[in-house]
């Protein structure tokens, strides 16, 4: 990753199908589908958990049971037939691996496919890598490293057998199994995700990264992502995803809780490239996601996300900034081509003094895709002194496309600052003609203006991320410019 | 170098060059002038190949090859630079961004590799020295919030870069004050070869001053209706374009 050339960039920009379109035929272990409290019990049975976890579950489904699939984002699509998704595949494994080299070779094929040089990624980009294919991890690396630390970086299945007293304290604080449709459905079902908890006073030494990848056909991935930073700590933790071409629509509720606690600094960033459906508007997965973290006392968060993939994308990292001059961010490109639609955005709440929030979101859409941002800038009563700085710049390609800006601001403080600045631009004939002119043909010439336009949020992307963050732009703005 | 016979080009169904012929040879700066919707740089935007202008009639030949069946980008790959009018603005991109992606474009096109970083560093630096640009400007967004002489002086700096064959100068003096018109001028005469060529199109003879061309066209109505040397622009300058038009009647 690191010695990237424009040929391989090139090279990248000839590919027309989706470069992760295959499908790697791994021996599963899956359910049959559909979903009853006697599922979510043999969810919970098959991964050994404690008593209290399986109540937990249940309670979820019981409340997810009674819940409406929400209407009001700016989306159109067939709703998933909950009855008809398997909620558990798991790749057939040997118990306890020791090493890479007991690792089905099949998937060590698939993790090549996608980039993902384990050995390589050890050495050269100083990230752990705990790759979580089809709902479970089958590998964790650098663990001994983290360990030493006093750092946990882990499968949740096994951090809640390793870790019960932890994941019992947090999990489902920030976002509370009844916080809406699809977080309490993955409340009910997950299958598997990452733990993280970072000590006292500890700087995480290293980004901490995983790569999810959706791969049975017809089965749903509901991962849930705990990451807990005690007093005083910093983790930066990276999140990226492929998925292999299907043709049926596959949906995925995740759910991530951060906990900033005081001073404490939490930097997650993602980037999302899953199968978007095809040219006509066919497949593609359903992304509805919840995120949410909480900043304690003078802590911080940071969300960084770069969006290309995924038919429907229903997704609003937030921050709840209760502690005393807790900071929340939000960094977003979202990008949508042909029938892609995306509701993203993201909730400021203020709730201690003086606490600040920033907003930078860059929507860019072509083909007849949607693109809407949704966000809430909250202050509450107590929030003395509350800032917040909004930005939303949409660019348009084509004249097919629509952009939507949906801010809310909610203020309950007369002493708040709050500013919103949007603007709406369309890449014209003379830029690309100027583009041209200096040797640059179209296509290249649209992946230097999108990327110029989505800089302020690149620049807050770890490095080796950001690289991998404007191929992916390149290659989902294909052929938006006939 | 380049050979224009007959040209007749339309934007919107509406003539605008009816029959233009000119001939340029390496080594020799032109100077095109003319009054207001004379068509000078409906000329200009045809030769680099902008999309809305339809070539109706006639030829242009760029070192025997006929550019009307090249893409803009391909013409630039035969060495055309086209200077703007009003070079547009992209946000996000600096200068050093823009202009290395428009190098190595360019060498891909031709087979060959990368520019190394280490020579197009040093090739950053000569060319800037040249036009007297700060290092500062070079990280800044394309076009956006310059000043009309640093916009100007930016398409000269490109042009350096990219060393064209021919070059083609469009209004480059408007909007320049008298010194950075001097040291555009200056960075154009610097660049002048007996490999390559200049166009200089402009509405008055001011620039022509410090870029003395070899050859003084008028264009009128999209026909060159006279040709001389260097001083039929101070004869133009002095008398006005109307003496042309009467001269035709």
């Amino acid at each position: 990753m690191s010695k990237y050339t424009e040929e391989q960039l090139e090279e990248e920009l000839k590919t027309q199908e989706y470069k992760y379109g295959f499908y790697t035929d791994i021996e599963s272990d899956t359910f049959p589908v559909g979903l009853n409290e006697d599922v979510v019990r043999a969810i919970s049975k098959k991964k050994n958990e404690p008593e209290w976890m399986t109540e937990w579950r249940l309670e979820a489904f019981r409340v997810w049971e009674q819940m409406e699939e929400p209407e009001w984002a700016n989306v159109h699509y067939e709703k998933p037939k909950f009855q008809d998704i398997a909620y558990y595949s798991a790749p057939k494994q040997k118990p306890k691996l020791n090493s890479l080299d007991e690792v089905d070779p099949d998937l060590l094929e698939t993790f090549k496919k996608l980039g993902i040089s384990i050995d390589e990624q050890k050495k050269l980009a100083n990230v752990a890598v705990d790759i979580v294919m089809d709902s479970v991890s089958v590998a964790t690396t650098f663990k001994k490293t983290l360990g030493e630390k006093g750092i946990i970086f882990m499968p949740i299945s096994e951090a809640i057998q390793e870790h019960p007293e932890l994941v019992k304290k947090y999990l489902g604080t920030v976002v509370p199994t009844k916080d809406n449709f699809y977080a309490a459905l993955n409340s009910a079902v997950f299958s598997d995700g990452s733990f993280c908890y970072i000590p006292k006073g500890v700087k995480c030494p290293m980004e901490l990264s995983t790569y999810f990848r959706i791969n049975e056909g017809g089965t749903g991935q509901f991962e849930r992502t705990l990451v807990v930073a005690d007093k005083g700590s910093y983790v930066s933790y990276l999140e990226g995803c492929t998925a292999p071409m299907r043709d049926e629509n596959q949906l995925h509720a995740a759910v991530v809780e951060l906990i900033a606690l005081d001073d404490a600094e939490i930097k997650y960033s993602t980037v999302q490239n899953w199968y978007p459906g095809n040219k006509e508007g066919k497949g593609g997965v359903y992304n509805f996601v919840t995120k949410r973290g909480l900043c304690e006392n003078n802590a911080k968060i940071s969300w960084t996300q770069v969006e290309t993939g995924s038919a429907v994308t229903w997704k609003y990292p937030s921050c709840i900034l209760k502690g005393n001059n807790s900071v929340g961010e939000f960094y977003s490109i979202a990008v949508t081509n042909n029938f892609q639609q995306a509701d993203t955005g993201t909730k400021m709440i203020h709730l201690g003094k003086n606490t600040k929030s920033t907003i930078i979101s860059k929507g860019i859409s072509a083909g007849k895709s949607q693109n809407s941002y949704r966000g809430l800038v909250q202050i509450n009563s107590r929030a003395e002194n509350a800032r917040n700085f909004s930005q939303c710049d949409s660019l348009l390609m084509g004249n097919e496309c629509g952009a939507h800006t949906f801010p809310y601001i909610e203020t309950k403080n007369k002493s708040a600052q709050i500013e919103h600045e949007a603007t709406t631009s369309k890449i014209g004939e003379d830029q690309l003609f100027y583009c041209n002119q200096r040797g640059i043909d179209t296509e290249k010439a649209i992946a230097l203006i999108v990327n110029g336009f989505s800089k302020e949020v690149l620049n807050k992307l770890p490095m080796e991320f950001a690289v991998e963050a404007q191929k992916l732009l390149e290659i989902s703005l294909e052929g938006s410019v006939g | 170098m380049l050979k224009i016979e007959n040209l007749e080009a339309e934007i919107d169904g509406k003539a605008i060059l009816k029959g233009l012929n000119i001939e340029v040879n390496a080594g020799e700066v032109h100077a095109i002038m003319g009054p207001n919707g004379a068509g000078k740089s409906t000329l200009a935007n045809v030769i680099a190949g902008k999309e809305e202008y339809e070539v109706t009639g006639g030829n242009i030949e760029l070192n025997g090859e006929d550019l009307n069946e090249l893409a803009p980008e391909e013409r630039a790959h035969n060495g055309v630079f086209l200077s703007f009018q009003y070079p547009v603005e992209i946000p996000g991109v600096s200068v050093t961004n823009f202009i290395k992606t428009a190098i190595n474009e360019t060498r891909k096109a031709k087979g060959l590799e990368d520019m190394p970083a280490k020579d197009m560093l040093k090739m950053i630096r000569e060319k800037s020295e040249l036009l007297e640009i700060d290092r500062k400007f070079l990280g800044r967004s394309l076009n956006e919030g310059f000043s009309g002489g640093e916009k100007k002086r930016n398409e000269i700096f490109q042009m350096a870069m990219l060393e064209p064959k021919l070059a083609i100068l469009d209004e480059t003096d408007s909007g320049l004050d008298i010194d950075a018109l001097r040291i555009v001028a200056n960075g154009v005469n610097k660049l002048k070869s007996k490999d390559n060529a200049v166009i200089v199109i402009t509405h008055y003879q001011r620039l022509l001053d410090y870029i003395v061309p070899d050859f003084v066209h008028v264009l009128h109505d999209g026909k060159i209706v006279k040709t001389g040397d260097a001083s039929l622009a101070l004869e133009l300058e002095a008398k006005g374009y109307d003496w042309i038009k009467q001269e035709l009647v």
